[in-house]
């Protein structure tokens, strides 16, 4: 993929379809700069209902885990294929078997978690569908600081059923990188994102789209992020550029959840955690979050770095651990002679380790 | 090697840069039309805002107006129930204003701005033609800032059309309303919603405040001007207004059906045959097809309303009009509107009566529900100081003069005028007062057949096809509910016999009358004014034809739960300089009993 770079010179012609030609452009600069200052050109305002009439049908509305104190029990995504992937951010929403999506037009239908990356805080989930109306993410474009942007999501869970995202206007303020505030803001991502100007960050937002005012898809809502240091909230989204190559590597079967039917045989003799020295949290729930109680001193997982309380998140790279369950199901698919790789988070870091076998 | 032509372009395009003077020279004439026309659309939509001020100048929000003799909207939890309101404009005067009508659940205050009859006032537009993305401006007073009453402006677009908002308690319900990411913050709240046209498409009332402290997050709610329009009638009538119910609980189906799921016996909706399990077409001319869309067109009606609901029972499709029943009971709205001038002065340490201890089921989640209590900023009274009580404080003399306590309205004296009103334009087609005499009315009915009604004081007689009957009435103690003859007319005697009690005595000898508000009559577009009379056991509605203001329908309920007499007085003709009824429809339930066409009329004034 060649991503173009979009600029809004072109956001004051009537013409949206055609490129400006040079001769335009000179005097289109000058006048995109006033406009820019209203805050509106006129003629996209007068296409702004239509357009964002043909973009309301490829968003959807996510409900899953949660809706007890402060946890939204609810999310928003948006349509990647015509065969029902829907693009999302991964949170604990999607922590569910029953993970139910409802389109624009209040069809509800039951989701699949194809998988996630929590990592880039990405997931895909999949409908049963044919033909639905799609982002497609091999148009995507770039955006520069200044391009007018509108937010589709489904904040507040305000819509239900037939009722369409909420849709939010704003400038992208700056593409910067969130890494820069590490420490500040509690979010394992650490690459690009655009920071928008309008609040578009709030609960329910994650995973709604960042359109440009031509409705090309530039990025996906994140979570919301407050900067622990002086209690002011972030708006941004992360640049699809960012999550394409995941996003079609989960497509493909990478980065699944372990709970799915898995092919592969059993190792004859396996790893377990014994061996490496771990002991994980007492296995209560039906998902006990696969969190480290301890590490035997002098073992791989003592030698390779792993502590108590580190959460895992993947072994091998690909497949997600959801639980403890999962968790040694995983391991009984490796044999004990080959190293181990666990991606953990570790308060607000996501670290890797190597665990060489005995 | 570049092109000459791209050459010179270049440097054009680099003479510009140098140049250009930041000023507008470059700009398109369009482009500064445009704002041109913004800028006057702006001044004038800011003309009409207003800054409401609570007492001692503590506390308040915003307002818009909305005629020139000064009728303004707010918020009911901006006004609460204040008889006396200060409001300061851009001309920098600060205007007495009274209050007129309270619509406690929809949230919505009408005030009247006194000592002028030429105030700035904003056109109403269409909030049914409202699109997502269009643009829109908030303009109010929020955090109070419009010391000099100037008015703060936010731009946004329209981000959710037919939005429904949970009520907090029984009150302030938002449904069907428009949320835009025009900057709402508190103090915005009555203050007007805009189009691009400067035509007010709603009253702001609601931001989405959680976490992030009471500012804006993007997320307003404004109460849709066409529900306002709906309540405009009954807001002007000076009561405390109520919402409606349709009687029935209806769920969506999988398959994305509307059901009824519990239906009352006593609602007007089972009597037109709605039943368990039947399917919800329409209603309100609306197609339904969630239960939060049903939800949303019954929260644009007040109660007392007759509108079209469309169902399929068995199949088939039946099409209807059903009469809403009021959401709160008798006296209820009005003790909670009495509470609730204290009820919000502390909200963050106390929780508000919405909030709701259990998690909403899936997939309904919490709402952001926080209304802005615009009176944060009221200041306790220094120690010692007596608390001050609204209605004990004397009302300047202006505001005194358009007020009138009494129990149940917001303010008596407009119900009044408008009752007065409506006899002033119905007497103008025929002063009735004075005839007390015997009425005889020789009519023809379907078929040719002849009938006969003597109406008087104390009696009724009717000489039917199938004969004789009489209709004693003992004016000491009348009880007009007890006899609904003839058979199959739900009391047509009881009914002529208020028809002709009302023209001759009026407003004042009635019973106890007051001024409902305007009510839709089916098949017609326009609304009609209604009065409401109880007299003798029933209750009386008289509708009067807009413009005309003449008495197009009466009708009489013998009781809460049993379809009304109906006469629909059709047309009209002259009789001795008064105009009298030419033909008489008389309906009950879902049937025409009778329509009569009047041959002959007698009216004779009261013996000596």
């Amino acid at each position: 993929m060649n991503p173009r770079t979009d600029t809004e010179y072109t956001a004051g012609s009537r013409d949206h379809g055609s490129r400006p030609r040079p001769a335009a452009l000179v005097g289109l600069i000058a006048a995109a700069g006033a406009w820019l200052a209203l805050g509106v050109t006129p003629a996209a305002a007068n296409d702004l209902p239509k357009l964002i009439e043909s973009l309301q049908p490829k968003m959807v509305k996510i409900y899953g885990a949660g809706g007890f104190q402060g946890l939204e029990a609810y999310q928003s995504g948006f349509l990647i294929s015509g065969e029902g992937h829907i693009l999302t951010i991964w949170s604990y929403v999607l922590d569910t078997s029953y993970i139910t999506v409802h389109l624009d037009n209040g069809t509800r239908l039951k989701a699949e978690l194809v998988g996630a990356d929590p990592r880039l805080e990405v997931a895909v989930l999949k409908v049963e569908g044919q033909g639905l109306d799609h982002f497609d993410l091999g148009q995507v474009v770039e955006a520069e600081p200044g391009t007018q942007v509108l937010a589709l999501s489904n904040l507040y869970g305000v819509a239900t059923g037939d009722e369409s995202a909420s849709v939010q206007h704003g400038v992208i303020s700056v593409k910067t990188r969130l890494e820069a505030r590490r420490g500040v803001f509690e979010t394992p991502y650490r690459g690009p994102v655009y920071v928008i100007d309008a609040v578009t960050n709030n609960p329910g937002a994650g995973g709604g789209a960042l359109v440009n005012r031509r409705g090309q898809l530039l990025g996906m809502l994140g979570k919301e992020l407050r900067n622990s240091r002086d209690n002011t909230w972030l708006n941004y989204a992360v640049p699809i550029s960012e999550l394409e190559q995941t996003v079609t590597d989960i497509i493909d079967g990478k980065f699944v959840p372990t709970e799915q039917a898995d092919p592969r045989p059993k190792a004859e003799q396996p790893h377990d955690l014994g061996r490496l020295g771990i002991v994980m949290v007492p296995d209560v729930l039906a998902r006990t979050p696969p969190f480290i109680d301890e590490v035997r001193k002098g073992s791989p997982a003592d030698e390779a770095g792993i502590r108590p309380d580190d959460l895992v998140l993947f072994v091998n790279d690909e497949r997600l651990i959801q639980s403890c369950k999962a968790l040694k199901e995983e391991l009984s698919y490796i044999d004990r002679d080959d190293p181990i790789k666990l991606t953990i988070i570790r308060g607000q870091e996501l670290l890797e380790f190597t665990l060489e076998p005995r | 090697m570049m092109h000459p032509v791209a050459l010179s372009l270049c440097m054009a395009a680099l003479l510009t840069a140098l140049l250009a003077p930041p000023a507008a020279a470059q700009v398109p004439d369009e482009v500064l039309k445009a704002e041109a026309q913004r800028i006057e659309m702006l001044k004038k939509a800011g003309a009409a805002t207003v800054a409401i001020f609570g007492k001692g100048g503590q506390g308040g929000g915003s307002g818009v107006c909305i005629s020139p003799d000064g009728y303004v909207l707010s918020n009911f939890h901006v006004t609460s129930a204040s008889p006396h309101l200060k409001v300061g404009m851009t001309d920098g005067n600060l205007y007495d204003a009274v209050m007129v009508g309270l619509d406690p659940t929809g949230d919505v205050a009408l005030i009247k701005l006194l000592g002028r009859d030429d105030f700035p006032h904003a056109p109403l537009g269409n909030s049914d033609e409202v699109r997502v993305g269009d643009g829109c401006y908030a303009i109010g007073n929020p955090f109070l800032l419009a010391t000099d009453f100037q008015p703060t402006v936010t731009y946004g677009i329209v981000s959710g059309i037919h939005r429904y908002q949970y009520p907090a308690g029984t009150l302030l319900e938002y449904a069907d309303c428009i949320q835009a990411d025009a900057a709402i913050n508190p103090g915005n709240s009555g203050g007007p919603l805009f189009n691009e046209r400067g035509e007010v498409i709603g009253i702001n009332g609601r931001g989405s405040f959680e976490k992030r402290g009471r500012v804006n997050v993007g997320v307003g709610y404004a109460i849709s001007i066409n529900q306002i329009k709906n309540f405009m009638g009954y807001l002007k009538s000076g009561r405390i207004v109520d919402h409606a119910t349709v009687g029935a609980q209806v769920a969506t189906s999988d398959d994305g059906r509307v059901l009824v799921t519990n239906i009352l016996e006593s609602s007007d909706a089972y009597r037109r045959g709605l039943r368990y399990g039947d399917e919800i077409e329409s209603f309100g001319g609306r197609r339904i097809r969630t239960t939060n869309a049903l939800k949303n067109v019954l929260g644009t009606f007040p109660k007392g309303w007759r509108v079209p609901l469309a169902f399929r029972h068995d199949g088939k499709l039946y099409e209807t009009y059903v009469r809403l029943d009021g959401v709160h009971r008798e006296g209820e709205l009005a003790a909670m509107v009495a509470g609730s001038g204290r009820q919000q002065r502390n909200p963050r340490q106390q929780p508000r009566p919405g909030d709701d201890p259990n998690p909403r089921p899936m997939p309904r989640p919490e709402q952001p529900k926080d209304d802005d209590e615009d009176k944060d900023n009221e200041k306790e009274l220094p120690p010692g100081h007596p608390p001050v009580n609204a209605a004990q404080q004397k009302l300047p003399e202006i505001v005194e003069k358009v007020y009138e306590a009494r129990e149940g309205f917001a303010n008596y004296y407009f119900n009044r005028i408008n009752q007065e009103r409506i006899w002033d334009k119905l007497i103008s087609h025929g002063d009735f007062t004075g005839l007390q005499g015997a009425w005889t009315i020789k009519a023809e009915a379907a078929g040719g057949l002849e009938s006969t009604f003597e109406l008087s004081d104390a009696l009724v007689v009717a000489t039917l096809p199938g004969g004789k009957v009489e209709m004693p009435i003992d004016s000491k103690n009348p009880s007009l509910g007890t006899n609904l003859d003839p058979l199959g007319s739900g009391g047509l005697f009881a009914s002529l016999h208020l028809w002709r009690r009302f023209l001759t005595g009026g407003i004042n000898n009635f019973g106890n009358l007051y001024y409902l508000g305007t009510v839709p009559v089916p098949g017609q577009d326009e609304l009609y004014d209604c009065l409401v009379g109880v007299y003798g056991g029933v209750e009386c509605r008289l509708l009067f034809e807009p413009e005309l203001g003449r008495l197009a329908v009466l009708e009489m309920f013998p009781a809460g739960n049993v379809d009304p007499c109906e006469l629909h007085f059709l047309e009209y003709q002259e009789k001795d300089g008064r105009m009298v009824p030419a033909r008489i429809e008389v309906r009950h339930g879902d049937a025409v009993f009778q329509v009569y066409k009047v041959n002959e009329i007698t009216l004779s004034k009261a013996a000596e």
